[in-house]
């Protein structure tokens, strides 16, 4: 028998009943509708979420150090090394910005220009040389003072782009000098395009060592950036490797985690909207099992016929399947289109970028296909089984 | 043949009883008996969409009882074309697609179908009732749509069940002499008939009366 011969009377077969036909499709399109809506659904919000949690703030992890009572502090300098070698780690500084730095005045010896206000009140805070990449920023100007300048205690500084632009420094090919509270540095650096501690900016940056002069003693903030996905182990890793002694002290500022916010967009609804299309899948499947069954019986002799004309078992079954598959996979498009144009339109309500993943486009309808197939079975055996002379009387 | 036939019932029907029967190529067999006295039975077994209770049946040599369904419904669909007593015509399908269905299970190729198709409905008589569906057709016109699909697929043996009963004078002629025409070309009919009409005009005819079937002369 040729494949469209048989496709031929399938489909004959399919609409000298078409009211029929369509009605059986229905549980189907239901099913179909209900599960590509939901999955759907599910993604676009999925996304909208994930894609408000950029990178920078879902690997940003802050840990405020409080102040000690005891006089030793909680953590220590050098602590932050111990931090830097986790894995997952990408840059730590840790940061002293006590209330005794802020509002220092900070005088720049660059030609005193009579009509400009030379003095200002900057805050000034003490941090470990991984500051640049801990803040997400970059030296715009110069370089940071390194390992070698915070061991000798030189008094060099390293001041942001805004506090460059009050105080005039432009460039540092002379080597400008500031006074801190009186006190004279070399400006190693300008600090710029923070995407982290934006209000670096406006700060006067000194090593910790040269720090202790304006009260910066100890850590009391270290800034952390972790890989993508890394957040929560660090989170949970950093205090002991701050300090040792003391972690339970240190409080964690983690963001939560992106699987966290997927997590959470794929709500309990969801699960239940899920669980009713595939109930409604269940029942169309039923629907197509049941009347394909009766249109079996209506058939008899329409199965008797075909025998005599010399059709063999398969091919009675083939034409029942092929016929309750049809119905199945046209319950699938409906459905799979139906869906689709919900989505749009939830998406168009809410303002979100409509997420149509080609992948359940297509599988809606061999889902269709695959719960019309099943659901003929049955009903297609028991036309196959028949025998001729019954069939025909 | 030598074939007997119950149906399951209490008591059960023995609606044929060691009947023996040899037909030969090109033979024109009337089968005439009282209405329940097993004609279709008989044909049923002839056309092998029955298995007799016991007995033997050879179809050109082939003995075709203990083959399995697979070869009896290609002997069947090869070369026994059948004209049922209810016609079996699909509703919602065009006397066409009706003839058309005849060879749909066969090997035969699908182009050309339509003509011979039609050339087989030309054949009958019923040229102008192509594309009518078979509800809109008078009971003459249904038989003989079904003797154009029993003729389309090409049988060599052909079974009629009451062939001519719903038509009139005429029309019956007209079978009769297609019939005649047929067995010129070696084509093996067997019908079943109340009419002496038909009877007369088939080369041989036998009776079966209760089951038990007896040649005339
Ligand atoms: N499936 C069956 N189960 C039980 N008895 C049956 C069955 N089919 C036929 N019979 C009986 O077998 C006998 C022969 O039936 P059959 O159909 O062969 O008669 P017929 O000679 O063709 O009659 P008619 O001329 O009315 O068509 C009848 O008595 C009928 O009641
Ligand atoms: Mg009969």
């Amino acid at each position: 028998m040729h494949v469209r011969d048989l496709a031929g009377e399938a489909v004959a077969g399919l609409l000298a009943r078409p009211v029929r036909t369509a009605l059986t499709t229905l549980g189907t399109v239901l099913g179909i509708t209900t599960l590509v809506v939901t999955l759907g659904v599910a993604a676009t919000a999925g996304n909208q979420i994930v894609g408000r949690f950029d990178e920078l703030a879902a690997t940003a992890v802050t840990v405020e150090v409080p102040e000690s009572t005891t006089g030793a502090p909680v953590v220590t300098w050098d602590a932050v090394e111990r931090l830097t070698r986790l894995r997952g780690v990408e840059s730590a500084a840790a940061v002293a910005d006590a209330v005794e730095g802020a509002n220092v005045s900070v005088r720049s010896n660059a030609l005193v220009d009579p009509a400009r206000v030379t003095t200002h009140a900057l805050t000034v805070l003490a941090a470990t040389t991984g500051l640049p990449g801990a803040a997400r920023g970059r030296m715009t100007l110069g370089r940071f003072y390194d390992e070698g300048h915070v061991r000798r205690g030189d008094r060099v500084a390293v001041i942001g782009e805004e506090a460059a632009r009050m105080l005039g420094i432009t460039r540092l090919d002379r080597a400008p000098a500031i006074f801190v509270g009186g006190h004279a540095y070399t400006v190693l650096g300008v600090l710029g395009d923070l995407r982290r501690e934006r209000n670096l900016s406006a700060a006067v940056i000194l090593p910790p060592t040269a720090g202790r002069r304006f009260g910066l003693r100890e850590v009391t903030r270290v800034l952390v950036n972790t890989s993508l996905g890394a957040t929560d182990l660090i989170a949970r890793q950093a205090p002991a490797a701050l300090s040792p002694g003391a972690g339970d002290l240190l409080q964690v500022i983690a963001p939560p985690s992106p699987a966290r916010a997927r997590d959470a967009a794929r709500d309990d609804a969801d699960a239940l909207f899920l669980i009713l299309g595939l109930v409604s899948l269940v029942v169309g499947a039923l629907g197509i099992a049941n009347v394909t069954l009766v249109t079996v019986m209506e058939r008899v002799q329409e199965i008797g016929l075909r025998r005599a004309l010399g059709a063999a078992r398969r091919h009675v079954a083939a034409q029942f399947l092929l016929e309750s598959t049809l119905i199945g996979l046209a319950g699938g498009v409906i459905g799979a289109s139906l869906g689709v144009v919900a989505i749009v339109a939830v998406s168009a309500v809410q303002q979100w970028t409509p997420l149509l993943d080609v992948r359940l486009a297509i599988a809606a309808p061999l889902a269709g296909a695959l719960v019309g197939l099943l659901a003929g079975l049955h009903p297609a055996w028991r036309a196959a089984r028949m025998e001729p002379v019954d069939a025909l009387r | 043949m030598k074939v007997s036939r119950e149906y399951p019932a209490a008591p059960p029907v023995r609606a044929l009883r060691e009947v023996s029967l040899r037909v030969e190529r090109g033979e024109h067999l009337a089968i005439v008996g009282p209405s329940g006295s097993g004609k279709s039975t008989l044909l049923n077994v002839v056309g092998l969409l029955d298995r007799p209770t016991s007995g033997g049946y050879r179809l050109d040599g082939v003995e075709t009882t203990t083959l399995r369904d697979g070869a009896r419904t290609r002997l069947r669909g090869g070369r026994i074309g059948f004209v049922f007593q209810s016609f079996h015509l699909l509703p919602h399908r065009s006397v066409l697609e009706n003839v058309m269905l005849a060879e749909i299970y066969g090997g035969r190729p699908r182009r050309g179908r339509r003509e011979r198709a039609l050339a087989a409905l030309e054949r009958v008589g019923l040229g102008h009732r192509t594309g009518f569906a078979p509800d809109r057709l008078s009971g003459g016109e249904r038989q003989r749509a079904a003797i154009a699909r029993a003729l389309l697929g090409g049988p060599s043996l052909l079974l009629c069940d009451e062939p001519t009963g719903n038509l009139d004078s005429r029309n019956t002629e007209a079978v009769l002499d297609l019939f005649g025409e047929l067995r010129e070309q070696g084509l093996t009919i067997v019908v079943i008939t109340h009419e002496q009409e038909v009877s007369e005009r088939a080369g041989r005819r036998v009776r079966i009366t209760d089951g038990v079937l007896v040649e005339e002369e």
